[in-house]
């Protein structure tokens, strides 16, 4: 991949962790789409063969070392990317449940709207039937909680399908949630007073491999991810309140 | 309370030798050595000096001294504990960052490589 060049160069980011069921097709679909956009997959070091796999269907490959996380290796990507000169980058996850065929209409949005990020939603248009009641309850609960913080509704504050602009680039390329990151993301975007924005998308069931976030990890998940938005809101507030004279 | 306080002896001078061993062994680097060595230390001063204790029991305002006792034991294994916790987050930002940084430089050293090799 040649270093960006273009006030609208766009990177398509496509993080996997043992996916090689479904990053194929994945990227095969986001090159019918976008041909001439070119699409990184960040292996977050998998025991498959998801690295062969998306560098025959025509994606760059990163490789990680070592696992580090949905987080830690998204922000991998998102640092290349700052360093590569990249206007814009979407992220769309390597298990085939976000169809590429939204793409233009969250680029069209990142270039006009002024937006720092857009958001592919699901539910915008209602389109919950592949996601569990007890998933949607789980981002019901987050989209109360974020909505003071926020300042505005969101509706679907867990969706992996974003793209953010050169400035939100800059923010995530230092600083990034390392775990469960969408949300936290969020909260770090508006305490630096940048923008969102949430486009009607699809979401499709996974075309292989398994999701990481286990029964388990699901108990987990809103205690860290609520602690995070905690921290994050203190946080800024206190550099906030240190910046007022 | 002579067995206790004989038993928490024996057990800060178990966790002094075992310490150092660890450091000379380079099990435990020096400068992570000291949280542990000074709670040991502390401990193995507060079981042989029973007026020590005792004050310190009256100054906690607890009438037992062996509680008062095991109540600063809890609180400086919490602040050992605390300490670590901090060195692990750190050293994990730092091994994170380093992965990151390994894999776009191994990404391009790739890319010349490719370049350089299409050209020649």
């Amino acid at each position: 991949m040649k270093t960006a060049s273009g006030p609208d160069s766009l990177l398509i980011l496509v993080p996997a962790f043992n996916e090689e069921a479904a990053v194929g097709q994945v990227v095969r679909e986001i090159r019918q789409v976008v041909p001439e956009v070119p699409v990184l997959m960040v292996d977050d070091c998998s025991i498959d063969s998801t690295a062969a796999v998306a560098r025959e269907a025509g994606a760059e490959v990163l490789s990680l070392p070592h696992h580090l996380g949905l987080g830690g290796a998204v922000q991998a990507g998102y640092k290349l990317a700052f360093e590569l000169g990249f206007q814009y980058v979407i992220r769309i996850d390597g298990d085939g449940q976000h169809d590429p065929c939204y793409i233009p209409a969250i680029f069209e949005a990142l270039r006009t709207s002024g937006c720092q990020m857009v958001i592919g939603s699901r539910f915008l248009e209602d389109d919950s039937n592949h996601t569990s009641l007890a998933r949607r309850l789980g981002i019901r609960f987050f989209c109360l909680i974020l909505r003071p913080i926020l300042g505005k509704p969101v509706h679907d504050p867990t969706s992996g399908f974003v793209g953010v602009n050169r400035a939100a680039l800059q923010v995530f390329s230092k600083s990034f949630p390392l775990e469960y990151p969408e949300i936290e993301a969020l909260v770090v975007l508006q305490r630096k007073a940048f923008q969102f924005l949430e486009v009607p998308c699809r979401m499709r069931r996974r075309m292989g491999g398994r999701s990481t976030i286990t029964a388990l990890k699901s108990i987990y998940y809103p205690v860290h991810v609520l602690l995070g938005v905690f921290v994050n809101v203190l946080k800024y507030e206190r550099r906030r309140r240190r910046k007022q004279p | 309370m002579n067995n206790l306080l004989n038993f928490t002896t024996g057990l800060s001078l178990a966790l002094v030798v075992l310490v150092l061993v660890s450091v000379r062994r380079a099990h435990i680097r020096v400068e992570y050595s000291v949280s542990w060595l000074g709670a040991a230390l502390t401990l193995l001063v507060l079981s042989r000096s029973r007026r020590l204790l005792e004050d310190m029991a009256r100054f906690l305002g607890i009438e037992d001294p062996p509680l008062a006792m095991l109540l600063l034991v809890g609180c400086l294994f919490l602040l050992v504990l605390y300490r670590v916790s901090m060195i692990i987050s750190e050293l994990k930002d730092a091994n994170i960052a380093l992965a990151q940084r390994v894999a776009i430089l191994e990404y391009h050293l790739q890319s010349m490589h490719e370049e350089t090799q299409r050209s020649g």
